[in-house]
């Protein structure tokens, strides 16, 4: 079963989550539920630093033996830095999407976009849809 | 879309289910990684239901298969198995089957899911039009169950349940015995790279020779297998996928069927698969291994010196391996191993290189090789 959702980020329709750090960057990851979908992760492509993306735009590329999916940025901006070790050990989204299996971080271009997002009592509620 | 008689038993196990030739089968239990590993050093149990089963019948059968497939079945003995191509005019692959000689006049040709009515529809047409009236053909394929055990402790545990002395059947032979109670047809052959067998009993009673085998097989280690491990698992053994490496357009010659291609018998197809084989086959599949990161995925470009050179049929991560691995079609002088060659990845040429198949061979193995027998 899918971990419970942290309640200090936003969530996206497309099972991302941004976290906020106040100072205008935040991390950026997938759901624990979008790793439990696509189970065996086994490959990420991680975009180069400085790279510049709008919202909903492709940021990142993650991999099951089965399947390639992108991953969406959930606010736009600019990568500050990657999550290297998922290059090596990309199974780390598997066992921790919120925590160790972060993907990038995003200086913010709007922070609103923030504001956009769901919480995690909403993107809760969007999961338990999607399940049906 | 149909449902295999295990269906109600995938959806207990908590299977993910998908679309496979109008099929919803279990793609995979828990998670494909762990099936495949499974299945490689214990076992695995395949819900093969799907696959379509012909019979062909009567004192002509022998000459019509004869006509249809390119392999000559002239020695076949009774109880041996053989892998065969069904070619068209042009030497195009219909579909690749296995062909398993039950009686003297009786076959049972076992058929890609998605292309058993295709060929069920060639074989009608074919005997009407070349004169083999006495032939029966009839598709059991409802009616019959198949589940593939495979892994080196296949044998052990469907020994278990069973009377038939399976160290005496030969890979590629079949005998008809008693599985967990059940009349069953059994032969030693499978699509994994591994020992193993293939299990033909009555649709409605499968569920309990399932059943009993993974009763059976739990302190083994047994585990049902999804489809996405069967694939992974053809795939590092160098084993084709119709729809993937062949279609209609695909000549045997191209692929790793040469063998089965036997150009000295009448088959249709023949003069085609003749002409080719005079003037040399421009392009062959191949393996390759990914040299930098990345997955090569069917349908991605194939690049020598930045030009298009061919395409991947099959690309996947392979878990025993952990490789990526696939196969490609590429000009014929582009096909020796180690020959350097680049896979466009999401617009970005990613280098690789040509490798011998098959990408995985179990060390216990005899002389033979499932893909040459």
């Amino acid at each position: 079963m899918a971990k419970p959702n942290p309640t200090d980020r936003k969530y996206s329709k497309e099972h991302e989550w941004a976290l906020d750090h106040g100072d205008g960057t935040a991390t950026v990851g997938i759901t624990d539920y979008a790793q439990e979908m696509l189970t065996d992760i086994v490959f990420v492509e991680l975009p180069p630093v400085g790279k510049k993306v709008e919202q909903t735009a492709p940021l990142a590329v993650v991999e099951s033996v089965k399947s390639v999916s992108d991953v969406f940025a959930p606010v736009g901006g600019e990568v500050i830095a990657v999550n290297l070790p998922l290059e090596s050990r990309p199974e780390l989204i598997n066992q921790d999407a919120f925590g160790e299996g972060w993907i990038v971080k995003l200086k913010m271009d709007n922070p609103a976009e923030l504001d956009g997002l769901m919480a995690a009592a909403a993107y809760d509620a969007l999961i338990r849809e999607e399940k049906h | 879309m149909k449902k295999t008689p295990l269906y109600e038993r995938h959806l207990s196990l908590g299977a993910k289910m998908i679309d496979f030739g109008g099929w919803l089968m279990p793609v995979q239990y828990t998670n494909v990684i762990e099936e495949h590993h499974a299945t490689r050093t214990r076992a695995g149990l395949f819900d093969i239901c799907h696959m379509g089963e012909i019979e062909v019948k009567g004192p002509q059968a022998l000459a019509l298969l004869q006509r249809v497939v390119s392999r000559n079945l002239e020695k076949q003995a009774v109880g041996q198995m053989k892998l065969c191509v069904l070619t068209n005019e042009q030497g195009g692959i219909l579909d690749d089957l296995t062909v398993y000689r039950l009686e003297n006049d009786h076959y049972m040709l076992v058929t890609n899911a998605a292309s058993k009515d295709k060929d069920l529809q060639w074989l009608e047409t074919r005997k009407k039009a070349e004169g083999f009236s006495g032939v029966e053909i009839s598709d059991r394929t409802d009616e019959l169950g198949k589940l593939d055990i495979q892994g080196p402790q296949a044998q052990a545990i469907l020994q278990s349940l069973t009377e038939a002395d399976l160290n005496a059947l030969k890979y590629y032979n079949c005998l008809n015995t008693i599985v967990a109670g059940i009349p069953a047809l059994v032969s030693r052959s499978g699509y994994t790279g591994e020992d193993g067998f293939e299990i033909y009993a009555a649709g409605e009673r499968i569920g309990v020779a399932w059943d009993r085998l993974l009763a059976a097989g739990a302190g083994a280690g047994l585990k049902p297998v999804g489809l996405g491990a069967r694939d992974t698992l053809r795939l590092e053994a160098g084993m084709m996928l119709y729809g993937h490496e062949m279609d209609e357009s695909v000549s045997p010659l191209e692929v790793t069927y040469g063998w089965v291609v036997d150009l000295e018998k009448d088959f249709i197809g023949r003069d085609a698969l003749s002409g080719q084989k005079k003037t040399g086959v421009s392009r062959k599949l191949v393996g390759f291994e990914m040299v930098d990161r990345g997955i090569a995925r069917q349908g991605y470009k194939v690049l020598k010196y930045g030009r298009e050179i061919g395409e991947v049929t099959s690309g996947t991560l392979a878990p025993t391996l952990n490789k990526a691995v696939g196969l490609a079609f590429v000009p014929v002088i582009y096909t020796e191993p180690e020959t350097e060659i680049d896979i466009l990845i999401r617009e970005r040429p990613v280098r690789a290189k040509i490798v011998r198949l098959p990408f995985y061979n179990r060390k216990d193995k005899a002389v033979f090789y499932n893909v040459f027998i």
